[in-house]
C-alpha cells in the first residue's frame, strides 16, 4: 500500500530535501514507522513521547486532520495523500 | 542575518481586518494567516529549486480560531490551517505568513514564538494591544534568529 507523504520545509532536510516521499503502510502509524526506518532524522518529529501524533505537527489524510479520524490508527488506501504541517503556534 | 527580509505590503482594508480580529479576540490572543504570491525561482538558498520565498505582497487574510482559547498562547485551528493553505494554492500563491496578538506585551516575538516558528519562509506579524493604539510589526524567524521585516500599508 503506497501513499504519498507531503513534508513541510522544516522536515525536508531529513529526507534529502524532497517535498514529498512515498511510503508503505495501511495506517498512518505504519507509514510513519516505515518513514522513520528509511529516514532516521524523522525520529521523534512525527510521533510524540506519549505515542500519539506529535503535538507540534498536524497530520492530514487527504486534507482531513487525523486527530478527528482515528489518529495514528487512521487507515490508508493506495493513492491517499498524507500531509504533514507544523502546528502554527506561539505565545 | 543571512536571510532575506522582503517588505510586507498589506492593503489598508486587510490591515483593518487583522486589527479588528485581534480586538475581537480579547481577552485571548487572536491569530490568522496571510496568503500571497511567491517569488519566482527563489528557493531560499536550499538548492531544491522549489519557490517558497514570499514577495511580501499579501493578497488574502484568513481570520482563524485560536484553538488554545488562551490569553498567553495561540495555535491556529488545524482544519482552518489546511483549508486556508489549499485556498491560497488554488489562487496561485501560498500561505506566506501568520499574525497573532500580544494582549499586554510589545509587538516582538516572545521566546515561545521563536521556539515554535517552524515555517522559515513565513512572515510572522505581531499585533500589540498593550496601548490604546494597536501596533503591527513583522519579522522573519529562522534558526532562533529574528529579523524585522518592513511593513507597508497600501491603498
Ligand atoms: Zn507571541
Amino acid at each position: 500500500m503506497a501513499v504519498e507523504v507531503m513534508l513541510p520545509t522544516v522536515l525536508r532536510p531529513h529526507v534529502g530535501g524532497a517535498a514529498s516521499v512515498e511510503a508503505d503502510g495501511t495506517t498512518v502509524r505504519e507509514v510513519f514507522d516505515n518513514l522513520v526506518a528509511a529516514h532516521p532524522g524523522l525520529d521523534g518529529q512525527l510521533v510524540g513521547e506519549d505515542g500519539g501524533v506529535h503535538k507540534f505537527v498536524n497530520v492530514y489524510r487527504d486534507d482531513e486532520d487525523i486527530r478527528y479520524l482515528e489518529a495514528l490508527d487512521t487507515k490508508l488506501s493506495d493513492g491517499d495523500v498524507v500531509s504533514i504541517l507544523p502546528a502554527v503556534a506561539g505565545g | 542575518m543571512g536571510f532575506a527580509t522582503p517588505t510586507m505590503r498589506l492593503a489598508r482594508a486587510h490591515y483593518e481586518l487583522v486589527v479588528a480580529h485581534c480586538l475581537d479576540g480579547l481577552p485571548d490572543e487572536a491569530c490568522g494567516l496571510f496568503a500571497g504570491p511567491l517569488a519566482q525561482n527563489d528557493d531560499g538558498g536550499r538548492g531544491d529549486g522549489l519557490s517558497t520565498e514570499p514577495t511580501g505582497e499579501i493578497t488574502a487574510v484568513y481570520l482563524t480560531t485560536n484553538a488554545d482559547a488562551s490569553a498567553r498562547t495561540y495555535t491556529v485551528d488545524s482544519r482552518e490551517l489546511i483549508k486556508a493553505m489549499r485556498d491560497a494554492e488554488k489562487a496561485g500563491g501560498a500561505l506566506v505568513g501568520v499574525f497573532h496578538s500580544h494582549t499586554h506585551t510589545d509587538a516582538y516575538p516572545s521566546s515561545t514564538d521563536v521556539r515554535q516558528a517552524t515555517y522559515p519562509e513565513w512572515i510572522y506579524a505581531l499585533v500589540s494591544l498593550k496601548h490604546p493604539e494597536p501596533v503591527l510589526r513583522a519579522y522573519r524567524i529562522r534558526d532562533g534568529e529574528i529579523a524585522e521585516v518592513a511593513v507597508e500599508i497600501t491603498g
